[in-house]
């Protein structure tokens, strides 16, 4: 597997030095025994609303002085039983319900959803919709990494970061309103292919927007990797080593930044993500400052990818002729009777899929993001479960938090790049 | 499609009955041609011979086995240390409810990072008895997972230290809401559930054990990093 370690030639935990440049100097741990204080725990409720939660979460926090001691996440305060809802939906209405679970990232969350149907009903989509679909899904992974890069820089102080990747993710909204309509609820895909064919120009306007980035990232890159105050913030705060990611279910940026080369996209592939050149950031530390800067590389891999994808865009269809999905052209309706039967039958009740279940995985923005779909046969699913890369991502914060400070809670909730809509669903 | 249509009094009538369970098996019962072709089938077989009910194959390659529901503790212990399984990766825990008073499925996906394989398990439950061992002694994953599939469909994890409700409030009464009896609206009235969400209660809104935060004092030891990373590099 191609894989590319991402690390800086900074020390760990350094401050600045007498020229301003970064030198080492110890932050922590003071080397002198505890004062006794003699105070009391507290107990400390941040949440559910509050801007660096990046949600509706709560965190109950028992602190001794500024120690976090023990912290117990509450969660489910925006669920909307999207997996109940989806069960009195036919398949196809469940597309607009897939993209409000991570709408940091929707075209992914609406690709994974139709694939998974499709691998149930066994349909192969044509070659301009695989790439179509590829284009998509990393451009929503930059956008993600984007929200993530802005809204952590500020959690530690840092505002101009912010400004300069809600500028880009501004682009990539453009982007999405020329795709599907919408900017946030894309509801782009659909069993069988898309929505739509992607509008003229619009592959080259990705191309701008893919031309554009790597400045902006430079421009981060110069504000936030060898800043003194930032490392002070992410270095060896959070740490998990490899083998604790594993058994807690990591996945995505954070498992990679503890060092395990684990990628949906390389190690099960799917839409031919093995014949495109790219590499998978791997960090060292599995700290805050390694989620970082796996995420920074990520979004220049996801670059690659795109141009990749752009040149190779084939013509053809971009939905499969399959009658099981497939609606039969306006002329055939108005001309033939069978058409016309089978233009109702599929509207009125929808798509049917095979009796059985299927599970599908992709590389979500966040980490490995499964649809389980369980059919009956019908037209509506017996079950369809998600299963959220945030939800086992965020479980892990009162072992990665506790013994550190309140302020480093802060960081590590934002280094988990958590989005609570697909936490709670 | 169904009777919705033909009783016409209730808008919402159909939408509270549910779907409607069709009368056909959960899933296709034989093996297929592909269930050879997974070496954990064989290997599952020949260790725990009875305990191995049956496995299947759906959509195309996916390769399920469904297991007895009172060993499924031991069985996924093998397959997570046993050097040829190496199933080391808990990727999901859910359930599935089929209705019409159908047995409970537990489903868990396992996926082995070193021979990038995955493999389904199934454990089926009567209503009458939703209990299964926890697997969170082996995985820290199905921590929140099983809490959530006790949450949504009511099944009692059996050795789970924090078994309590995630994503449907503490004071919850109205049942299990991922269950196919459950209505789409709820069981309470919009009156009664708005009522209970503006609880003035602090029970509601804490845990017992958050309650008692606070009153002990106890120590917690910082996390390092191993010796040696902490060098400083030379430019």
């Amino acid at each position: 597997m191609a894989t590319k370690t991402v690390e800086f030639a900074v020390g760990r935990n350094p401050e600045l030095g007498e020229q301003g440049g970064v030198s080492y100097a110890p932050l922590h741990p003071v080397d002198m025994p505890e004062p006794d204080l003699g105070s009391e725990h507290m107990l400390l409720n941040i949440g559910p609303q509050h801007p660096a939660t990046h949600g509706v979460l709560r965190l109950v926090c028992e602190l001794d002085g500024e120690t976090v001691l023990k912290v117990i996440p509450h969660i489910g305060y925006l669920h909307s039983g999207f997996e109940k809802l989806g069960e009195y939906r036919t398949w196809n209405q469940i597309v607009p319900l897939t993209d409000r679970m991570d709408y940091l990232a929707p075209l992914i969350y609406n690709c994974a959803y139709v694939m998974s149907v499709e691998k149930l009903m066994g349909i192969e989509v044509t070659e301009r919709c695989k790439v179509v679909r590829v284009i998509m899904m990393e451009l929503d992974r930059i956008f993600g990494h984007l929200l993530w890069l802005g809204t952590t820089a500020i959690d530690v102080g840092a505002f101009t970061p912010f400004l300069y990747a809600f500028q880009q993710r501004e682009k990539i909204y453009t982007l999405h309103e020329a795709l599907t309509g919408a900017r946030i609820t894309t509801s782009a895909t659909r069993v069988g292919g898309m929505m739509a064919d992607i509008p003229e120009g619009w592959a080259e306007a990705v191309r701008d927007f893919a031309n554009g980035l790597p400045a902006t990232l430079d421009e981060v890159n110069n504000l936030l990797t060898t800043n003194a105050i930032h490392l002070g913030r992410t270095q060896d705060i959070g740490i998990i080593s490899a083998e604790d990611a594993i058994n807690y279910g990591f996945t995505g940026p954070n498992l990679r930044a503890s060092g395990v080369p684990y990628d949906v996209r390389k190690d099960r592939p799917y839409y031919d993500y093995e014949t495109y050149d790219f590499d998978v950031p791997l960090g060292e530390h599995g700290d805050c400052y390694d989620r970082y800067l796996v995420r920074m590389e990520e979004m220049v891999q996801s670059l690659r990818i795109l141009h990749q994808a752009l040149d190779r865009l084939p013509g053809g269809p971009i939905n499969v002729e399959d009658p099981r999905v497939s609606l039969p052209s306006k002329t055939d309706c108005m001309n033939d009777m069978e058409s016309m039967i089978h233009h109702f039958k599929l509207i009125t009740e929808g798509i049917q899929a095979p009796v059985g279940d299927s599970w599908f995985s992709v590389e979500a923005s966040k980490g490995e993001l499964g649809m389980y779909v369980v059919s009956d046969g019908g037209s509506k699913p017996v079950r369809w479960r998600i299963r959220p890369p945030s939800f086992v991502n965020l479980s892990v914060i009162p072992k990665l938090a506790e013994g550190h400070l309140m302020s480093d809670l802060i960081m590590i909730n934002a280094s988990l790049d958590i989005v609570l809509g697909e936490i709670d669903r | 499609m169904s009777d919705d249509s033909a009783s016409g009094s209730n808008a919402f009538e159909g939408v509270e009955s549910g779907p409607l369970p069709s009368d056909a098996a959960p899933a296709a019962r034989a093996g297929g041609a592909g269930s050879e072709a997974h070496p954990s089938i064989p290997a599952l077989i020949e260790r725990f011979g009875d305990a191995v009910l049956h496995h299947e194959v759906t959509a195309g390659d996916q390769v399920s086995v469904i297991v007895d529901a009172g060993r499924v503790r031991e069985i996924l212990e093998w397959l997570k240390t046993h050097a040829d399984q190496h199933y080391e990766f808990l990727s999901d825990l859910t359930a599935v409810d089929f209705g019409g008073g159908r047995p409970l499925q537990v489903v868990y996906q396992l996926w082995s990072l070193a021979h990038r394989r995955n493999l389904r398990v199934k454990a089926e439950l009567p209503l009458s008895g939703l209990q299964i061992d926890s697997v969170e002694p082996l995985w820290k994953t199905a921590d929140w997972l099983e809490r959530e599939v006790y949450d949504l469909f009511g099944i009692e994890f059996v050795g789970h230290p924090d078994l309590r409700r995630i994503l449907m409030p503490e004071n919850y009464a109205e049942g299990h809401p991922l269950r196919k009896d459950f209505p789409l609206r709820g069981r309470f009235s919009r009156a009664e559930q708005t009522r209970r969400a503006l609880s003035p209660n602090v029970e509601d809104f804490y845990t017992p054990l958050e309650m008692e935060l606070g009153r002990e004092p106890q120590t917690i030891e910082l996390p390092t990093r191993g010796a040696g990373a902490a060098t400083p590099a030379e430019d």
